[in-house]
């Protein structure tokens, strides 16, 4: 008895020993950051599994589906998903299915045919599928319309006859599609580069002749080079139609004859189909090759059917050349407004307010500088821009309307305190004795800051900066009204004399992101490209900040303040 | 703080001044800088009270004095750094060559070149060796490579570094030990060739080795320029100035000849100092 409360004396004693010693402070701070790490992997983990595993060729299903007792439909489809219902649940939506367990499973299938069946998926029951296989032969088309096709080769056929059946068939698609694609290929250079660059230079010629209406300017010279270029590009234009006719009919030349699964035979010109594999029938490697191969295409193509399908590059091309911008426009404007504030304002109750100020900026919801950078920099300041400058595009507006450069310059505005922050604190930890010895050979206070303080303070510069970019290339809200589109028919960047277009509007991933998980009209197809997508953003802005992150510690290892 | 010098110290001062002990006779020294009536004031603290002193030219002058005194105060006073600050008012005339430093045709950045100053840690610039000892030269608009080379091998010749350096004038200059940190300090202040040197407590934060590398450095440097120099050190004081002034809570309670300030105070507190009574 005795004992016993010596022992639980002991306990409490080494209870409060380990207290005291601060061990439960240690676990409980590298609890917390534990957690921190665990649920960043964590959410890498998901989208990147969730958007990498799109790419994966899914083999493709082939069975017989009872939809109810009198009918049974032949379906092809790849299993998207799989859950388990309730089966009272079922039977309130009026399925009559028995089973003697309380839930039975059921499959998501991507059966594509949009343009035949109506729907892309379709959920199937998992004990109304029989005779479930999955044959090699089974093919699945990807179009540039519709969707996916699942379903069989049958034949080639060539301006209407029937070239090649059966076997022999699928070999030869694949090289048409080659043929086709490479047309294709052409023409889109022609439509877009070639009479893009064409139109765009007529537009000009357009607005100089407005211009000179405008302005008075009956100059015969003037008006008659303005015609005689204008001829030229018609004439230029002509030609390249003409080239355009032969190359629709060469690319409409072959077709192919499919089956789908309810047995009906449909033709697909080859010029809608992107691509044509047998899942079932690849080896690992040709799997790879194929994953290789869409991964290229979603980082390096244009979106198509409505961003659902093919690539993401003019959301990159834009997220990053937005952020470019903004950090031009924000390092040197923050820096300025820093060096003031820090140097030469007087450190009393009025710039310790502005000071206050500043930080609050920082708190304002994005949405209310994407408001104030509609009314301000696009209406106004675009307006009076186009007033002054573009009268001869009126009413249709030049910078009077969103674009890429009031985006970056919003966003300058957003991420403006983060910089003006970084570059004070950064101000204020250079040595007294460093000015001091600049003053003490003769500078002037210009020269000493010019010379020595911000150099010393650049790497802090480059922080703010870096929280900058963080901030801006995820910011999506105030993109949505100064700029940010679905879909840009052109990037702001291109071959056309001025080159960088900084009126045009753009595309961006995070709105990406949005667009296509909510607004899209197959949120089913386009659900891993959300994954897909936000990994991309991750990825574009840790490559931003990495290379922020490079310059800064170059900076830091010349400016190494000295040791105190 | 040092241990206090006993007056056997001054013996070897003597050797090194060969001066007669006595009052100073300013009738055989060019004056240099000239200090008249001096008040400062930091807010409502009066810091300095009616400093009257002469700097002979050509002379190493120390101040000695426990700390708070205000003899860096004083010191910041002739190149004006004192400015930087702004609750500091500052009454009285500093005369620089019979011209008043505070006057209005007075530039702040000519009178710092005139008047360099070194301060009690090393700051060089997180420039390369070279760059540092050429910033000076760069603000006077000098960017002649020749013209720099040459200023800056003699800079730091004078300096007792070349020989250290010679070999990596393009590296970082926070790479030098501290010792060497100050003499290129030193050197970089000499580089614009001033009249004066301020020296606030220039060896403070250096070893003993290190400290006589600039003591002898001061030595050298006396024959180009009036040398002022705060020091917390007594000995040094001893060591390497000709004239020496006692501050004492603002004031300058004895200035005179170093080896007679030591040797034979008039002061009863200058006594009671350098005997380490009190500091």
């Amino acid at each position: 008895m005795n004992s016993n409360k010596q022992d639980h004396r002991d306990m409490n004693h080494s209870a409060k020993n380990w207290f005291k010693s601060g061990s439960p402070w240690v676990w409980l701070t590298a609890a917390a950051v534990s957690a921190s790490i665990i649920m960043v992997a964590g959410l890498l983990a998901l989208i990147a599994v969730r958007g990498l595993s799109h790419f994966w060729p899914t083999p493709v299903m082939v069975a017989d589906y009872h939809e109810s007792d009198t009918r049974t439909v032949h379906i092809i489809g790849e299993i998207r998903d799989s859950e388990s219902v309730p089966l009272a649940r079922l039977h309130a939506n009026g399925e009559t299915i028995k089973s003697d367990s309380e839930s039975i499973t059921r499959y998501l299938l991507r059966v594509g045919n949009r343009d035949i069946q109506g729907l892309d998926f379709r959920w199937v029951l998992k004990p109304k599928l029989s005779q479930q296989h999955y044959p090699d032969a089974v093919m699945v088309i990807e179009r540039r319309e519709w969707g996916n096709f699942y379903g069989h080769l049958q034949a080639i056929k060539e301006d209407g006859k029937v070239v090649k059946e059966g076997d022999r068939a699928w070999d030869a698609l694949q090289q048409r599609i080659a043929r086709t694609q490479k047309i294709f290929s052409e023409i889109r250079e022609i439509e877009k580069d070639d009479i893009g660059a064409i139109n765009y230079r007529l537009e000009r010629l357009r607005l100089d002749e407005r211009h000179m209406e405008i302005a008075n300017n009956n100059d015969a010279d003037d008006r008659a080079s303005i015609s005689r270029e204008r001829a030229v590009l018609q004439a230029r234009y002509k030609g390249l139609q003409q080239k355009l006719v032969q190359l629709y009919a060469d690319i409409g030349r072959d077709v192919l004859v499919a089956k789908t699964g309810e047995g009906r035979v449909v033709d697909i010109p080859l010029s809608k189909v992107v691509r044509a594999y047998r899942p079932n029938a690849m080896s690992f490697l040709k799997k790879c090759l194929f994953y290789a191969e869409k991964l290229w295409e979603f980082v390096s193509d244009e979106p198509r059917e409505a961003n659902t399908e093919g690539g993401i590059l003019p959301a990159i091309f834009g997220t990053v050349m937005m952020v470019i911008l903004m950090s031009i426009f924000v390092t040197p404007f923050g820096v300025v407004a820093a060096v003031y504030l820090r140097e030469y304002a007087k450190q009393g109750p009025l710039t310790r307010t502005i000071r206050i100020a500043v930080n609050n900026l920082a708190g304002v919801p994005s949405i209310v500088y994407g408001v104030f950078g509609l009314g301000f920099f696009v209406y106004f300041l675009g307006g009076s821009l186009d007033q002054l400058f573009y009268p001869e595009a009126l009413p249709a507006p030049t910078f009077g309307t969103p674009g890429i450069l009031w985006s970056s310059l919003t966003l300058a505005l957003l991420t403006l305190p983060v910089v003006i922050v970084a570059t004070e604190e950064g101000l204020s930890r250079i040595p007294k004795s460093i000015r001091e010895g600049s003053l003490a050979l003769g500078a002037t206070k210009a020269e000493t800051l010019w010379r020595t303080v911000l150099p010393m303070a650049s790497p802090a510069m480059m922080t703010g900066l870096i929280l900058a970019i963080a901030r801006a290339a995820g910011e999506v809200a105030p993109l949505m009204l100064v700029g940010v589109v679905k879909l840009a028919p052109s990037l702001p960047l291109d071959t056309n004399a001025p080159f960088l277009h900084l009126e045009r509007k753009f595309m961006h991933l995070g709105f990406h992101i949005y667009d296509v998980g909510f607004q899209s009209p197959n949120v089913e197809a386009a659900r891993p490209l959300v994954y897909a997508t936000s990994l991309l953003l991750v990825l574009v802005i840790i490559a931003l900040n990495l290379t922020a992150i490079a310059v800064r510690n170059h900076l830091r290892e010349k400016y190494r303040a000295l040791e105190s | 703080m040092s241990k206090p010098t006993t007056p056997t110290h001054a013996i070897d001062v003597s050797a090194l001044t060969h001066r007669a002990s006595g009052q100073i006779d300013f009738e055989q020294e060019d004056i240099c800088l000239e200090v008249q009536d001096l008040n400062l004031y930091y807010g409502q603290k009066q810091a300095l009270k009616d400093i009257n002193l002469h700097i002979p030219a050509k002379r190493v002058t120390a101040y000695i004095g426990p700390s708070g005194c205000g003899k860096s105060t004083l010191l910041r006073c002739f190149n004006r750094m004192n400015d930087l600050i702004d609750v500091v008012r500052i009454e009285g005339r500093i005369l620089l060559d019979e011209q008043n430093i505070h006057d209005s045709s007075i530039n702040v950045a000519d009178l710092r070149r005139r008047v360099g100053m070194v301060f009690q840690k090393p700051n060089p610039f997180p420039k390369s060796i070279y760059e540092n000892v050429a910033y000076g030269l760069r603000l006077q608009g000098v960017n002649d490579r020749r013209t720099l080379d040459e200023a800056i091998e003699k800079a730091l010749r004078r300096a007792a570094l070349w020989d250290e350096v010679k070999d990596r004038l393009t590296e970082n200059a926070l790479g030098l030990s501290g010792g060497q940190q100050q003499r290129l300090v030193i050197a970089r202040a000499i580089a614009i060739e001033p009249e004066v040197l301020l020296l606030d407590e220039p060896a403070s934060a250096l070893d003993p080795i290190s400290t006589l590398k600039i003591e002898e450095l001061i030595y050298e440097l006396k024959n180009n320029y009036t040398i002022v120099i705060v020091t917390h050190n007594m000995q040094q004081a001893a060591r390497v100035s000709d004239y020496t002034a006692f501050m004492y809570l603002g004031e300058v309670i004895e200035f005179g000849d170093t080896n007679t300030l030591f040797t034979n105070p008039q002061e009863k507190r200058t006594e009671d100092y350098i005997t380490g009574r009190y500091g």
